[in-house]
């Protein structure tokens, strides 16, 4: 009712500066990339005229193209299985009764979100080390196995959040109509919740895509995913190709995040 | 009624939720029975155990003891896809992902009927409930009278042999209800199918049932046809729940289905019993409003006080009467026109009560 009563930030001294110097921060070195992915020189910091030399480079390079194709099948695998795993962990979690150690499950799923990365890494190096040894396998199974585990959580929290807003008397009322329990989850409880899963798979998608700590750890020699061979590059001479590589990712996650924001307001 | 007549058989059903000290009868021994055909209504204030009463004739929940059947076959152990019962939810239900056509379709659908005849009996119904224009909306994009009548027509689609509604007229306002309440008598006489109707409004129950079962707190206290339950109601709480009722206490001179009462005036009228109660003894009894009459003498009044008040209620008048025995009394009137108000508060009046207008309690 009364203006003054409400607390409005906007009105705050230093609102605008403040927010201003936040997103300049935020998104200048990220504009700066993107615009000397386009440099015609070999610098990343001497502007020389526009050119699409390094997207070409990139391209045609062997290593990268080995690497972004990696990328996508551990991505893709991984983010399948842990969007699997996540739905029933979060079926598991919401579709029965209160049980005990309910609260240290919940915990056990979201593991991934608290331990630090470098000690996953490690424990994962020590572990995959000996099974290597025993098997004598070194395919990229074991970076699936990792970052499946490691996009479990992503992959949960919004399955979790959809099954909880979900009206339990949908599925009674299916009950009602001579549903079996296995018909009534796949004609009632799955199609609702699948837009849930399909936000879980996309989250799940862009961390793994994303992923440099556990992979660095985990992989073997040549299997290099595009984020760790740009870091390996990076010890090297730095070119523009860097910046290409990095203006593409940039944008398949950004595609990727707002066409799960899409999705999940139209469905919600 | 015979054995073949009866539809649900609820036979001293007891539900009990928690354990322990923290353990709560929401039905205490409740037993009934529902014919065929029959619109048969649970009228009863908040937490009575309505609802809980519904879910385990659904199915979707199981007494803790007791039975209940289903055209003469114990179903209490059955799943709720396995009863030929369907539910109008109180909040509808309704399957957001699919068109109106789709979920009426829905039970037919699971039960494996070829696609023709859910097609033909999805459009019968859609047409029951006039509904053909928006068959292809979805349910998210039809008004709330709208959703009711798909809800109904989903329940009524696969053709149960009983039909459950749980308050289903409760969200809607009042034009919509009354129009509502027109059509759901319509289809439960043009269907021929057992209608179990969950309602807290006691008009809603009076105008639309065959019979009636009265609750309070887990128990059912009286079950009759609305006439009996509003004429001849055995205990205070029907008596109260149901219309409006004086309360006098009398002595019960000689019992049987129409004994004979003595009034704290001193006054003797006769009365209706319930079945098997003893005289003499002191009885509470309850008489209805409209009932009793106002009388300018006191010759032939049954009750003799003082008018406290006179409000005017635009069809009727209620004349509040304190009793010389002691305790008021309303009286009402139906008003018509041309008549003027001759009675002013202060005026010693009579109550004449007319035939059968006394109805003893249990309680
Ligand atoms: N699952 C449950 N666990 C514990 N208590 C319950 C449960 N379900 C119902 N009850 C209790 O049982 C009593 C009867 O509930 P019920 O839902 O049958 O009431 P109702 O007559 O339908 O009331 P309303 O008119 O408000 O819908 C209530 O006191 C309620 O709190
Ligand atoms: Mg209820």
């Amino acid at each position: 009712m009364s203006e003054r009563a409400s607390f409005d930030i906007r009105r705050m001294p230093g609102f605008v500066a403040i927010a201003l110097a936040t997103f300049l921060v935020l998104y200048a070195p990220i504009v700066t990339l993107v615009i000397y992915s386009f440099n015609a020189g070999m610098s990343v910091a001497l502007w020389e005229g526009f050119s699409w030399r390094w997207y070409e480079a990139a391209m045609h390079n062997q290593q990268i193209q080995d690497a972004a194709v990696r990328s996508v099948i551990v991505a893709s695998f991984a983010s399948v299985f842990a969007t699997v795993l996540a739905t029933m962990a979060a079926l598991g979690t919401t579709r029965v009764r209160p049980f005990r150690g309910q609260t240290t499950i919940y915990a056990l799923i979201n593991q991934p979100l608290m331990v630090p990365e470098i000690v996953t890494g490690v424990a994962l190096l020590i572990v995959f080390a000996t099974v290597k040894q025993a098997t004598g396998y070194s395919g990229l199974g074991y970076l699936i196995l990792a970052h499946t585990a490691f996009c479990i959580p992503f992959a949960y929290l919004p399955i979790r959040a959809r099954l909880e807003g979900l009206d339990r008397s949908l599925e009674t009322a299916a009950a009602d109509l001579y549903a079996t329990p296995w018909r009534a989850f796949r004609r009632v409880t799955l199609p609702l919740m699948m837009p849930g899963i399909v936000a879980g798979a996309m989250l799940a998608f862009v961390i793994s895509l994303d992923d440099v700590v556990i992979t660095e750890f985990v992989k073997s020699a040549g299997q290099d995913t595009l984020p760790t061979y740009m870091l390996g590059q990076l010890r090297r001479a730095v070119t523009p190709e860097i910046n290409a590589i990095s203006t593409v990712l940039l944008f398949i996650s950004v595609a990727i995040v707002s066409a799960f924001f899409v999705l999940n307001r139209k469905k919600a | 009624m015979t054995e073949s007549e009866i539809s649900i058989r609820v036979s001293g059903v007891t539900k009990t939720f928690g354990e322990g000290a923290s353990a709560f009868h929401a039905l205490s021994d409740v037993s009934v029975d529902i014919r065929k055909n029959e619109f048969f209504t649970l009228l009863g204030p908040s937490g009575c155990g309505k609802t809980t009463l519904l879910r385990l004739i659904a199915g979707f929940d199981h007494p803790t003891s007791g039975r209940i059947e289903l055209d003469g076959e114990d179903i209490s152990q059955l799943a709720p896809f396995q009863r030929p019962v369907n539910t109008v939810f109180q909040s509808y239900a309704l399957f957001p992902h699919m068109t109106v056509a789709q979920n009426i379709g829905f039970g037919l659908e699971m039960l494996d009927r070829p696609k023709a005849e859910v097609a033909a009996t999805v459009a019968q119904m859609l047409s029951l409930v006039r509904m053909e224009a928006l068959a292809d909306r979805r349910t998210d994009q039809i008004s709330g009278g709208q959703q009711q009548r798909v809800a109904l027509a989903r329940a009524l689609a696969p053709h149960p042999k009983v039909l459950l509604l749980d308050e289903p007229l409760s969200a809607l306002d009042y034009k919509l209800r009354k129009d509502m309440q027109i059509e759901l008598k319509r289809l439960q006489s043009e269907t021929g199918i057992t209608f179990v109707f969950v309602t807290h409004d006691q008009e809603e129950a009076l105008t639309m049932s065959d019979r009636i079962a009265v609750m309070n707190q887990g128990t059912i206290l009286q079950i009759g046809s609305p006439r009996e339950i509003y004429d001849r109601p055995e205990q205070r709480f029907v008596a109260d729940f149901i219309g409006d009722s004086n309360f006098l206490e009398a002595e019960l001179l000689t019992g049987g289905a129409s004994g004979r009462l003595r009034l704290g005036s001193g006054h003797e009228i006769e009365a209706s019993v319930p079945e098997g109660m003893t005289a003499p003894r002191r009885v509470s009894v309850s008489i209805r409003p409209e009932h009793a009459a106002l009388t300018s003498g006191a010759e032939d009044a049954a009750l003799t006080g003082t008018l406290k008040e006179i409000v005017y209620f635009g069809t009727d008048t209620h004349y509040h009467v304190a009793l010389g025995s002691g305790g008021s009394f309303i009286v009402r009137r139906q008003n018509s026109r041309g008549v003027t108000e001759t009675l002013e508060p202060g005026a010693a009046v009579g109550i004449s009560l007319g035939p059968r207008s006394v109805q003893v309690l249990r309680d």
